[in-house]
């Protein structure tokens, strides 16, 4: 089996899984004050500790959630209900059309429920956010609660410049949300000298578990809670502490950071000798997202996992269908709940024609791929495009 | 012989046992349910609608159940033009369309089936109650679910790309299968209706679709107005209820005719509404075209019950079919689908025509 969909969700690293398993088998409520407690707390604090310091965070600046979409919904309506509290005059939300569904879901929910105005960035065509569309966007800022620009898109790669954003928003006093998932383990993301005020990051990702991850918010911002309960989590995010979780979260993504120079540049080699195979092979094939030695801020524009391909005249999901008849696992980018496939948003917001966006595939490396996963494609991707091809051909 | 086949797969109990039998029967499954609806509901509302993606998850478990890849096509598109708009137009029209031959014989095993071939695969099997067996379309073994009907359409190139697992099977079978091998769907209510009516509703779907279009409804015997209605669309040749016309002698009156221009909807007595001949537009055949004239059975709508009769050419290329005894209801737009009598191995599909309209035998015997 070729495994190429690391940014759906990657293996678990072993030393995770075994943190886990230990913890795991132990009794003990992190916010309880016997001896059991204390011992649970201290596993807690200290993956906080690992988690913080991989992460350029202070420990109380990081908030352990259930993943992903907990934290940027933690973020997003925290941030504008507590700015909007503050000063009713900000009810702008300022976001990218090219976010994951957990910030745009969001984000719409406050417009439909709770009286936010949003402000959709203008979305340059390899997919990132410029310093400039965000100042455009952001104008004097007097109105607006909070925007939100992800680090790294998790479909077609492109890396924004966060600090040179943070910059921006705070320059006129808007608090700037990042989603972080698909970066870190990526790419270099240090939280203090990002300067961003809130961060979401998960664990399955980067070889931690599913079900866990942080949000990492400045000790100065002033989120609201989703969840009210115990007050754990400096009462911004109630619950019994997941200590198991949370260890196998903080040695996976400190291991993923202590690797990452090493298995990116290992990463950016297949990924890059897979696209270039590609091309060869489907001559009409097309790179969607930053090109493969882009640069921003000084590192990586692309992630160096991320390969984005559209087929002309193929559909997406059939293509996927084929390769997975064939063993090889990869991705369409958006599909609703129900599994039907739609054209990718992230492409319509970078400016595609619809027909490109339907026929894309994303293709993503992570620390267990090999040159034999780009083999396998390359074996077969020509006769798999040329049959998805004739088969759109029936039904359009 | 195994062969790759797609599996369509509603969510309904029957496509679910019949893709089991397809795994039992050693051919490589892959499950696909079809998005035919545009607006998809989340949750399945009672025996109504289709394709919400509740139902998409009950044939997703089904498939997980049985190992076999599952995937959802978007066939919303075609659905609403080959499907939905044709409904539309014929109603305009005047007619009485079957939107379940439509689809199967424009999506199933046209679109759906194309795609498949053109993927690799060799044949679409589904949970229709029909007996297919060397290319030959039967009924069904349990009379009340047999779906012969709505499959009379299909040719037989398109039958040859077609396995039915359930055909020889009764409905309680089919539920006692699904309990075996600890389906969910084993209890799931069968669905009636038209799929892409969520109410059950069809004539206020059709008045939302086509708008408020009165017109009169004229006693054919005397030529006068009888009553007026809102929409001749909401009429099928045949109907007795719901006429709202009143006449001086208390017998029932039957719509023998729509007439679309002038929005005319026509009715008579039960006598004048039996038709002893009708023509259809060209026909097609489930398997080499049959020498003409020959005698067969004829089923006038889902559900009827069929007659004898004798099919002649018509001048246009379409059929002439003589009732051995005349019949109430016979609707253009409905399939006329003919069958050889066939008591032991199920009585066999021949093909069918689209009802044009009663033939002049009729025209005598009403006056």
């Amino acid at each position: 089996m070729t495994y190429l969909d690391h940014a759906a969700t990657t293996p678990m690293l072993p030393a995770a899984l075994a943190a886990m398993t230990e913890q795991l088998a132990r009794v003990g409520n992190a916010s309880s004050l016997h001896a059991s407690g204390r011992e649970a707390r201290r596993v807690a604090e200290q993956s906080r500790e690992g988690l913080a310091a991989a992460l350029g965070a202070r420990p109380s600046e990081v908030l352990f959630t259930g993943g992903g979409t907990e934290g940027d919904n933690l973020a997003v309506k925290g941030l504008y209900w507590a700015r909007r509290g503050a000063e009713d005059r900000r009810r702008r939300v300022v976001a990218s059309p090219a976010e994951h569904h957990a910030v745009l879901d969001s984000v719409e929910w406050l417009e439909k429920h709770d009286g936010a105005e949003v402000t959709w960035l203008r979305v340059g065509e390899t997919g990132r956010i410029t310093p400039e569309s965000l100042a455009d966007s952001l104008g004097d800022g007097r109105d607006v609660a909070v925007a939100s620009v992800m680090w790294a898109n998790n479909e077609i790669g492109a890396v924004s410049d966060l600090a040179a954003l943070a910059e921006v928003a705070h320059a006129v006093g808007v608090p700037l949300h990042t989603d972080a998932v698909q970066a870190i383990g990526q790419l270099p993301v240090d939280f203090a000298a990002s300067g961003v005020d809130a961060l979401t990051m998960t664990g399955h990702k980067l070889g931690g578990p599913m079900g866990a991850g942080a949000l990492l918010l400045r000790r100065d911002a002033e989120c609201t809670p989703l969840l009210h309960g115990g007050g754990q989590e400096r009462d911004v995010r109630s619950g019994t502490l997941d200590v198991a979780a949370i260890v196998g979260l903080a040695v996976a993504a400190q291991a993923a950071v202590a690797d990452r120079a090493e298995r990116a540049a290992r990463i950016a080699a297949l990924r890059d000798r897979l696209i270039a195979g590609v091309l060869e092979r489907v001559p009409d094939a097309q790179l969607n997202g930053p090109a493969l030695d882009d640069v921003v801020a000084g590192g990586p524009g692309r992630l160096p996992g991320n390969a984005h391909l559209s087929f002309p005249g193929a559909e997406g999901d059939l293509l996927l269908m084929l390769l997975d008849a064939r063993g090889i696992e990869c991705s369409t980018g958006s599909a609703c709940s129900a599994g039907v496939a739609r054209p990718s948003h992230v492409l319509l917001a970078a400016g595609a024609p619809p027909a490109r966006a339907r026929s894309s595939l994303r293709f993503s490396f992570g620390h267990t791929s090999t040159d034999a996963d780009v083999d396998a494609v390359l074996e077969v991707i020509a006769p798999v495009v040329e049959r998805a091809r004739r088969a759109g051909t029936t039904t359009r | 012989m195994a062969v790759r086949v797609i599996a369509a797969m509603s969510g309904g109990v029957d496509s679910a046992v019949a893709a089991a039998l397809a795994v039992e029967e050693g051919h490589e499954v892959t499950g696909v349910h079809l998005a035919l609806s545009p607006d998809r509901q989340t949750l399945r509302s009672g025996a109504r609608g289709c394709c919400s993606v509740e139902d998409a998850h009950d044939a997703r478990r089904v498939a997980d159940e049985l190992g076999i890849p599952f995937y959802v096509w978007d066939l919303a598109e075609r659905f609403r033009e080959d499907v939905v708009e044709d409904f539309v137009a014929e109603y305009a029209a005047g007619r009485t369309p079957n939107p379940c031959l439509r689809c199967n014989e424009r999506i199933k095993f046209a679109a759906v089936l194309d795609r498949a071939r053109a993927l690799g695969f060799d044949a679409v099997v589904t949970g229709h109650h029909a007996r297919l067996a060397d290319g030959e379309l039967r009924r069904s073994v349990d009379a009340a679910k047999d779906q012969s009907y709505v499959l009379g359409v299909l040719t037989a190139g398109q039958l040859a790309g077609a396995l039915f697992p359930l055909g020889s099977m009764t409905k309680d079978r089919v539920r006692a299968i699904a309990a075996e091998r600890g389906f969910a769907v084993a209890t799931k209510p069968d669905s009636h209706d038209i799929c892409f009516i969520s109410d059950g509703d069809t004539r206020g779907w059709l008045t939302r679709r086509l708008g408020e279009q009165p017109g009169p409804v004229v006693d054919v015997a005397t030529g006068e107005t009888v009553g007026t209605h809102a929409g001749a669309y909401g009429f099928t040749v045949g109907q007795r209820r719901g006429l709202g016309v009143s006449t001086g002698d208390q017998r029932p009156r039957y719509v023998l005719g729509i007439e679309p221009v002038t929005r005319t909807v026509t009715v008579g007595t039960a006598e004048q509404a039996a038709v002893d001949e009708v023509l259809t537009g060209r026909p097609t055949w489930t398997g080499p075209e049959p020498e003409l004239p020959f005698t067969a059975q004829v089923q006038l709508r889902a559900h009827g019950a069929a007659v004898a009769c004798r099919v002649t050419g018509s001048a246009d290329g379409g059929l002439r079919i003589a009732l051995a005894e005349p019949q109430r209801g016979v609707a253009p737009g409905q399939s006329a689908v003919l069958y050889a009598p066939d008591v032991e191995r199920g009585d066999q599909v021949l093909g069918q025509g689209p009802v044009l309209r009663a033939g002049e035998r009729s025209a005598a015997v009403v006056r």
